[in-house]
């Protein structure tokens, strides 16, 4: 296990340099004394060597994709091409002020408007906003969208917005910080939206509806049509959660399938890295009439040159972020987009979408899949079910005896409709090889819940640590270093 | 196809160990009608090659503040990034990692935050950071949102010298979910100490104050917490610039109770304003209304040290619609340049830091401030950024000093202020670019 980067403190080491100071002014005349610190902030006084050996031995503990497989379920983990962190690093883009004036940001407003529209192609909208920095943002966004609608129509009641009970955490989330309520309806037992559950909770209070398609069971909604038309007979939005939208590139688009409000992941679908959590960035495209409540300030182009539209300001929902959203992340997705090209796109979701299939297929006689007598769309959901009925082996042992293995583990325990979930999704950048060895140590390890059922409840042991204690995380809360 | 391993020959093998003869026989769920029947509108796919050269031919309709000597701050700054960060940040074990929620293969991931959390607690001198938020704005919005769970009270009153972006960003959050805001007057660029008063009781669930403001002036932020904490439930909230807690009170000594701030200042490039990130640290009794991620160390089963994410059960991945916030992510590479930039330049670097920023912008207001035509706005002491009275439309000097490449400022007349210029200085500036601008302001005076 490393030491701490505090530990490593020796006082009076330095790992920066700085020019002398060539003004002769004391800091003591500047800052009256009763606002100046009493003590001085303690952080550590490591060399530049230390601090490169530290973060390398930390570095060294995580998995990640070029280090091997990793099916996250939702989180499409697909590789980041490198071209994006060269040319996303140019100075002239990294060192840009956003209150700098519009003539001499003309490149980067560009970027942002040829983005937006490429967006609204592929998805099918007509308007895109940049300015979400995640998909929970979006969400955010999106729902204030709705308000701004249901505002601007009067509609005081519409207070309910429902979602099927496999939705993401961060849906009925979103909904509460936005204003809404929650209204959670079933699925039915082909995993898919219970059209009658639908119908018996839509009513004059329903604000709209939030959809993942494909949904998180990697399953296409195929009564998506019949849902819009119940949704919209009371005027209610339709929102897509675009989390999975890596299945369906250039072969549907959600705009035409009657959803309103969208938001697109940049950091899944358009490979941008998913940097241990972020930066990501969580457009939302919207139909032409919601346009105007989008957050100020839009992008946009009159007679070659690009500027910040704030026209709309007055029916806006506001700002969800300082400026234009994560500009250098939504750069990284720009280039991607531009390498696709036309082709490129529709032959994303098709490699992601055999990929997933070749793997459901491959393992259908080892785990339970719930789902398999349909075709999955970029991911499916397996079940640990029968090994935690024959063996007690849970699906939190088998994801930690596939860390063993070299791979990441699939998402578990989500969706919470299937029993000991595990949520796979290849996507499209993983060869047939790299599949055939995760199938086989799948199969491997159902056959050790059988013969050898310790290597899973004593898993991990091929890890940097051990299995992690997280109720004592909880239990004995400990967040920073006592030094 | 770049990026994609599959041959034609092996996705023709998959499809027939699926056991179905073409790609389309996948698709049998979708109507037929919703299938795209042409392509989307893209251009061709194009190459590395032809990648660079487009995005080298964006890059020069920009002017960056590499090219230029530039002024501007209003929350983001331009300080040294020392180049050992972007080594760190590049490595593709943090870089292709995703949330570390299998704790055995993410440690670096969760030591790092660890270790930022406790800067972040060192800086502040609070007793809990979380892992981070988005930006400044959106930190400061959600910590009002905490104090309200925290009080159950709805009336929340604002500075009216905070950043105006976050106010407005703190407006689409906290509109519609019933919290009322005050918005305090000005006085002499700070806040009003009276109407502050008068604006407080005990209905109020926080008082939120900038300090240095969004004018670049100190506060008293000992007076309002003493106005705040007044009442019976109101928290004090305060915004600060990271690079300040070097040489300007640490918030535990004036007893806010939340702390936030933007924390792109620490070793993140401007980025045309993102990704940015923003930090939260509170007291230990707030810790479960916290929105966020949080590590904790604990041990693994072999009882050595390991981290953890830890009080999830404030999350929407656990609580869903009782989640104490919607956020899922952090900003963890911005996070860990602020943590790689902490530990390389340490108490001294960053003292240093923010000295020279400091003295710089005292050296440039003296100056300025000596010119005809030209006044500080405000009496107030400031940190690295002040506002001057200009004789003429801000905007207008803004447009003269382009062909210099020289960027005075930020405009303030966007924000209700007419012949106001808002000026940031950092360490970066050398005594010559400081003149540049005295002079150049000169120049503009004499025209």
């Amino acid at each position: 296990m490393a030491s701490t980067i505090f530990e490593k403190h020796s006082p009076g080491r330095k790992g920066y340099t700085l020019p002398d100071n060539d003004v002769d002014i004391k800091l003591e005349n500047c800052i009256p004394t009763e606002f100046s610190r009493k003590e001085d902030a303690r952080l550590p006084e490591v060399s530049e060597l230390d601090v490169m050996r530290h973060f390398l031995e930390l570095a060294q503990m995580n998995h990640c994709i070029e280090k091997g497989f990793y099916p996250l379920g939702s989180c499409t983990m697909k590789y980041n091409p490198k071209i994006n962190e060269t040319l996303a690093r140019n100075h002239s883009f990294n060192n840009l002020h956003p209150f700098q004036d519009e003539n001499s940001v003309q490149g980067a407003l560009e970027i942002l408007y040829d983005l937006q529209e490429a967006l609204a192609e592929i998805s099918g909208f007509a308007k895109v906003t940049l300015q979400p920095v995640a998909g929970a943002h979006g969400e955010f966004t999106g729902l204030k969208v709705m308000k701004a609608y249901h505002d601007s129509k009067g509609h005081a009641n519409k207070k309910k917005i429902i979602l099927p009970d496999s939705a993401h955490g961060t849906n009925p989330a979103s909904v509460v910080l936005a204003g809404f309520e929650v209204v959670e309806i079933k699925s039915n037992d082909k995993g898919l939206v219970d059209i009658d559950d639908l119908r018996a909770h839509v009513d004059e209070n329903t604000a709209g509806f939030m959809l993942t398609n494909p949904n998180t069971l990697g399953l296409f909604e195929t009564q998506v049509e019949e849902i819009s038309e119940i949704v919209h007979s009371v005027d209610g939005l339709m929102y897509m959660d675009g989390a999975n939208f890596n299945a369906i590139l250039g072969i549907v688009k959600p705009g035409e399938m009657g959803f309103d409000i969208m938001h697109y992941n940049l950091h899944k679908t358009f490979a941008t890295p998913h940097g241990g959590g972020g930066p990501g960035s969580g457009p939302i495209g919207v139909r032409t009439d919601l346009a105007k409540f989008l957050p100020t300030p839009m992008i946009d182009k009159y007679d070659e040159k690009y500027f910040l539209d704030y026209s709309h300001e007055e029916t806006s929902l506001g700002k969800v972020h300082s400026f234009f959203g994560n500009f250098a992340v939504n750069l990284r997705a720009y280039i991607y987009i531009k390498m696709l090209g036309t082709k490129g796109l529709r032959r994303i979701s098709e490699n992601a979408v055999i990929n997933a299939n070749y793997i459901q297929k491959k393992l259908e006689k080892y785990y339970d899949i719930p789902y398999k007598d349909q075709y999955c769309m970029h991911e499916f959901v397996a079940s640990g079910v029968w090994q935690k009925e024959k063996y007690g082996i849970s699906t939190l042992d088998i994801a930690k005896r596939i860390l063993d293995k070299g791979f990441h583990a699939p998402t578990i325990y989500f969706p919470l409709i299937v029993p000991e979930a595990m949520m796979i999704e290849p996507t499209e950048t993983e060869s047939m090889e790299t599949l055939d060895d995760f199938i086989t140590a799948m199969i491997d390890i159902a056959k050790e819940c059988e013969e050898h059922p310790e290597l899973l409840t004593g898993a991990p042991q091929n890890t940097p640590v051990k299995r992690v204690d997280d109720t004592l995380a909880v239990r004995q809360l400990n967040v920073k270093f006592e030094w | 196809m770049p990026y994609i391993s599959n041959t034609d020959k092996e996705r023709k093998e998959m499809l027939a160990t699926i056991g179905v003869s073409k790609f389309d026989d996948l698709l049998v769920n979708i109507p037929n009608k919703f299938l795209l029947q042409k392509d989307c509108c893209l251009e061709h796919a194009y190459s590395e090659l032809e990648i660079s050269r487009q995005i080298s031919r964006l890059a020069s309709k920009n002017i960056s503040s590499a090219q230029a000597n530039s002024f501007l701050g209003g929350g983001i700054y331009d300080h040294f990034i020392p180049a050992a960060i972007d080594h760190v940040l590049l490595k593709p074990e943090f870089h292709s990692a995703y949330t570390p929620y299998q704790a055995e293969v993410s440690q670096g991931t969760l030591q790092y935050i660890y270790e930022y959390q406790t800067m972040i607690c060192d800086l502040t001198g609070m007793e809990i950071s979380n892992a981070g938020m988005y930006d400044g704005a959106s930190a400061a919005a959600e910590a009002i949102l905490m104090a309200t769970r925290k009080t159950k009270k709805l009336k929340a009153v604002l500075a009216g010298t905070i950043n105006p972006l976050y106010l407005e960003v703190i407006k689409t959050y906290t509109v519609g979910v019933g919290i009322e805001l005050v918005i305090v007057p000005t006085k002499n660029g700070l806040i009003d100490l009276d109407e502050l008063k008068n604006a407080v009781d005990d209905e109020t669930s926080c008082v939120l104050l900038q300090t240095p403001n969004f004018f670049g002036n100190i506060e008293n932020a000992f007076a309002v917490e003493e106005i705040t904490h007044s009442t019976k439930k109101a928290l004090f909230i305060v915004a600060v610039d990271p690079i300040s807690l070097a040489v300007i009170n640490a918030p535990s000594e004036y007893k806010a109770d939340i702390v936030v701030g933007e924390g792109q200042a620490l070793g993140n490039a401007q980025n045309f304003g993102g990704p940015l990130f923003g930090f939260l640290a509170a007291n230990l009794k707030l810790s479960r209304t916290m929105p966020g991620r949080i590590v904790g160390a604990t041990l693994d089963a072999d009882g050595k040290r390991s981290y953890a994410l830890t009080l999830q059960a404030r999350e929407q991945h656990i609580r869903r619609a009782k989640a104490t916030s919607n956020i899922c992510s952090n900003q963890a590479l911005c996070n860990l340049a602020a943590t790689v930039y902490m530990t390389l330049m340490g108490r001294a670097g960053l003292k240093e830091a923010a000295t020279q920023s400091t003295t710089k912008a005292h050296y440039l207001a003296e100056k300025i401030s000596k010119l005809e035509g030209f006044e500080l706005a405000f009496t107030a002491p400031f940190f690295k950024e002040f506002t001057i009275n200009t004789p003429k439309p801000a905007k207008d000097i803004i447009n003269e000093m382009r062909s210099k490449n020289i960027f005075p400022g930020i405009d303030l007349k966007q924000f209700g202020h007419e012949n106001m210029l808002l000026i940031a200085v950092t360490e970066k500036k050398r005594k010559c670019d400081l003149d540049e601008l005295v002079k150049s302001l000169q120049e503009v005076y004499n025209g």
